[in-house]
């Protein structure tokens, strides 16, 4: 049986099995690292986000063989000696949420975002997240969110 | 001012839900299979008592429909620690309550926030209740939790008082101890239970504190488990696991109404593989989800169809067609019955000088959770536990023991905060799934729907047709109004004008879909239909929208928000060219609100929301930010119904199956909101997660009338842009 190298969040998973299951259900059924979420199987609601070398990756739609060995980074994996990373932070502190099914998807795309431009506008925000549903609404909240935690790094480096 | 005109703090199993709250009736009865059943519950005698629950005492934990518990220990307890755990049958889908019913006990205990913990709806340790829908956990959950407990901390200082021998007028409760003020003694609420159950009965005495005087609620307070949703800590049901677990697979007919014939099962290994038939329903179950698919993928099933209705003929459908005549129905709701008439619309509206008369009609929309539905069932010594994200865990107890052929205390249903609901989870589908399926697997099984399940084989917001005919004098005042709606509901039905010869009514239909609850539900079709008629009337009349609403309201609360609304909005302001204004007011479930917007054209016809504005009051607000976050969600759900969402059908096809044909909200598409909140200390809170959706189509649609001059009377208003205008010759 064919055996799989995974690197997720700084640790190294080895897989037995078929290459070609999506990355998520690898994740979530073998692994149990469940803040990735099954939103809709095709890439369209983003709640399965990870990063794959730092880019924002639909990992529903993503077959494991093609990230193995690559560095990949899921929710899980954001909080730091028990310290929430500062979108996590935002998000909890802006409302930025309902139901919460989302929210690891955006932060995560969220995060990646912020590496890439450090100070995005409100719509830059929007547009990098169109790729997301929040289907309880909060769209608004979770643009502040993410502004916030730009101000928030922004603070803390100067 | 207290909060006396308050309703009693119960939630009455005998009051009659609005209808199509439970009106998605079981997916599934199954035949018995004997092997099964004893192998199940070890050889021993089993009496099958199909559908009848046995009797239970009332006012036990997790007891079956009947009064509410009236001990404390049912709903509180107070461990030698201090931590307080409370027990409501209530469900968090994102309204927030977990938080919001933690504030209110929180208060009324004099308890810190973080030492109070929710158990909420699972059927073996809350007591019974009717479900998470409705808007009612606000008025009726909290106000019974205030007063357990309420009672808890009268009862905290009465073993004060007996412990120390002083004058317990002389003792407070505060910060989750007891305190002695004269002599500086003090005991936390821990020390003085030592875990004991605190035994009194729950009364109206004493009254639960008046809202002018919260200290916890009427206060945003975040989200009690922020932490887990950020961290992805939180396991929803689709994210558990359990010993030994195997994953479900269930194979669908290809059209609504299909009926399996023939099912073949060669090529399946059945040695890894659990292939279960019965009646309609084929599943599978294997150690993996990969293996179940496989095999579902390799089973050949032959399936009768038979010819159904499209949407393209759905509204003419429903007129035509009345329900088929149900068990325990006869309460006068049939065809051309339950009429409310005042005066006589027909001789007033003979001599009105406005005459109008419109048909209106919303669609099939779904509620498309981003959670799809998903259950986790396991069977031990005969007891069945069900993990599975339900807006009515003793509901879908019920559902499972009928299905399954359980009696009810065998059955234990527990819902985790669940990925949302939106009134779409009030039913067990994949509860009964994952339960059928484990049960002849003999190993928990998971069962989670594929987005293309959920969009299919879930229940819709029904599609109706409402016929508005009205008369008014050439000022606008309304002397007329006949309202007929048909099919999706009867909620928000009356008008809140005042209208002297009226005649509403609903008229229930045969549903060619499977239709049940939705947000706000029918008060959002009717809303719809109302609200833009006035706008209509008030056109005909030459008299302004506001104006014309003024003119004939005298509800003072609904005048209140619509002169928020309307002066937040900027209404009697000069208005940017190019652009449309419109409004709409309304109350539903004890709220009331009225919500403004601004809508541009763009090129090619595609409408743009710029602005919504709503004013929203529900009496006392309990935590202003995440009431603040209802209405804006409901704002951003509504604008998907108003604008685009539309299910589409073809011959019991359901062709808008996943999220690239379906197309919700998303971030390019929201306006700029504004939301005034009134706060009423002096008046009950009223539940909020629904009522602030119910403006939003009806304000879009007649300010793009503003904007066009075309006025478009179906929701989805312009699901492919713009109507073009109809060419004058």
């Amino acid at each position: 049986m064919a055996r799989l190298e995974l690197q997720i969040n700084g640790v190294s998973h080895r897989v037995d099995g078929d290459g070609e299951r999506s990355l998520l259900t690898i994740l979530r059924d073998e692994l149990d690292l469940t803040g990735s979420k099954y939103g809709c199987g095709e890439g369209q609601c983003g709640a399965c986000t990870v990063l794959v070398d730092g880019r924002p990756t639909r990992s529903c739609v993503t077959k494991a063989a093609s990230v193995a060995g690559r560095p990949i980074a899921t929710i899980e994996g954001l909080e730091q000696n028990g310290r929430l990373h500062p979108v996590q932070h935002a998000f909890a502190e802006a409302d930025a949420m309902q139901c919460g099914y989302c929210t690891p998807g955006m932060i995560m795309e969220a995060v990646a975002l912020l590496r890439r431009k450090a100070d995005p506008t409100a719509p830059e925000i929007g547009r990098a997240l169109e790729g997301h549903i929040c289907r309880c609404g909060t769209y608004d909240r979770i643009v502040r969110a993410v502004r916030q935690a730009a101000e928030a790094a922004k603070g803390g480096a100067g | 001012m207290t909060t006396g005109g308050s309703p009693r703090p119960e939630d009455p199993p005998a009051l009659e839900p609005e209808r199509y709250e439970l009106a998605a009736g079981p997916a599934y009865r199954f035949e018995v299979d004997r092997r099964e059943f004893v192998k199940l519950l070890g050889g021993g005698l089993v009496v099958l008592a199909a559908g009848a629950a046995p009797a239970q005492e009332s006012g036990t934990r997790g007891g079956a429909a009947g009064s509410l518990p009236r001990e404390i220990g049912a709903w509180l307890r107070v461990a030698a620690d201090g931590t307080v755990t409370v027990y409501s049958g209530k469900v968090e889908f994102g309204q927030d309550i977990r938080t919001s019913l933690t504030q209110a006990v929180a208060d009324e205990l004099r308890a810190p926030l973080g030492t109070i913990r929710m158990v909420m709806g699972d059927t073996d340790l809350t007591p019974f209740d009717q479900g998470t829908f409705g808007s009612r956990t606000t008025p009726f959950m909290a106000a019974q939790l205030r007063q357990v407990a309420a009672a808890a901390r009268e009862a905290l200082l009465d073993l004060a008082a007996a412990k120390w021998n002083v004058d317990r007028a002389a003792l407070d409760a505060r910060e989750g101890g007891i305190v002695h003020a004269a002599t500086g003694r003090a005991l936390r609420f821990g020390e003085l239970t030592q875990g004991q159950a605190l035994v009194r009965a729950v009364a109206a005495d004493p009254p639960p504190t008046p809202a002018a005087r919260w200290i916890v609620a009427g206060r945003s307070i975040p989200k009690v488990n922020a932490r887990e949703i950020v961290t992805g800590r939180h396991r929803y049901t689709s994210d558990l696991t359990r010993p030994g677990l195997w994953h479900g697979k269930v194979l669908r007919p290809p059209a609504v109404g299909a009926t399996l014939v023939a099912l073949d099962a060669a090529g399946v290994d059945t040695k890894r593989v659990s292939v279960v038939r019965d009646g309609d329903f084929v599943g599978v179950s294997a150690p993996t989800a990969a293996e179940a698919a496989l095999a579902a993928g390799t089973l050949k099933t032959e399936w009768k169809t038979s010819p159904q209705p499209s949407d393209a003929q759905i509204f003419e459908y429903l007129k035509k067609t009345p329900p088929e005549a149900r068990e325990g129905e006869g309460r006068g709701e049939g065809r051309g019955a339950g009429a409310q008439v005042s005066g006589s619309a027909d001789q007033a509206r003979s001599a009105a000088p406005i005459r109008l008369e419109q048909s209106y009609t919303v669609a099939y929309i779904a509620h498309a959770p981003l959670e799809p539905r998903a259950a986790l069932a396991e069977w031990q010594d005969g007891r069945l536990t069900v993990w599975t994200g339900t807006q009515r865990p003793f509901g879908v107890r019920t559902e499972l023991a009928e299905a399954l052929r359980l009696p009810e205390e065998r059955v234990r249903v527990i819902v985790p905060d669940t990925g949302a609901g939106y009134g779409g989870k009030h039913t067990g589908e994949a509860a009964i799934e994952a339960a059928r399926l484990a049960r002849a697997a003999g190993h928990p099984v998971k069962l989670v729907w594929t987005r293309e399940e959920e969009f299919a084989w879930a229940y819709f917001r029904p599609a109706g047709v409402i016929d508005v005919r009205s008369g008014a004098r050439a000022d606008g005042t309304l002397t007329a109004w006949e309202f007929h709606t048909y099919n999706c509901g009867a909620a928000g039905i009356r008008t809140p004008y005042d209208v002297a010869n009226q005649t509403v009514q609903f008229h229930p239909a045969r549903s060619p879909l499977r239709q049940g609850s939705y947000r706000a539900l029918a008060a959002t079709a009717n809303h719809f239909a109302r609200e833009t008629h006035m706008d209509e009337v008030a056109r005909a009349a030459g008299v302004g929208p506001l104006e014309m609403r003024r003119r004939n309201l005298k509800d003072a609360r609904v005048r209140a928000v619509l002169d928020a609304a309307a002066e937040r909005f900027g209404w009697m302001k000069p208005r940017t060219p190019g652009r449309g204004c419109g409004l709409a007011a309304g109350t539903e479930k004890g709220s009331y609100l009225a919500t403004c917007a601004e809508v541009s054209i763009e090129p090619g016809g595609a409408v743009r929301v710029r602005r919504m504005v709503t004013a929203f009051e529900c009496g006392a607000v309990v935590n202003p930010e995440h009431l603040r976050n209802q209405v804006e969600g409901a704002m951003v759900q509504g604008l998907g119904g108003a604008l685009f969402e539309a299910v589409r059908f073809e011959d019991g096809l359901i062709t808008t199956d996943r999220f690239s044909r379906y197309r919700v909200p998303r971030f390019s598409d929201v306006p700029e909101l504004d939301v005034v909140l009134v706060d009423r200390k002096d008046l009950p809170s009223a539940g909020a997660g629904e009522t602030p959706l119910v403006c939003v189509a009806p304000a879009i649609g007649n300010a793009i009338f503003d904007a066009t001059g075309t006025r478009l009377r179906s929701l989805p208003l312009v699901p492919a842009g713009l109507p073009k205008p109809e060419r004058s010759l």
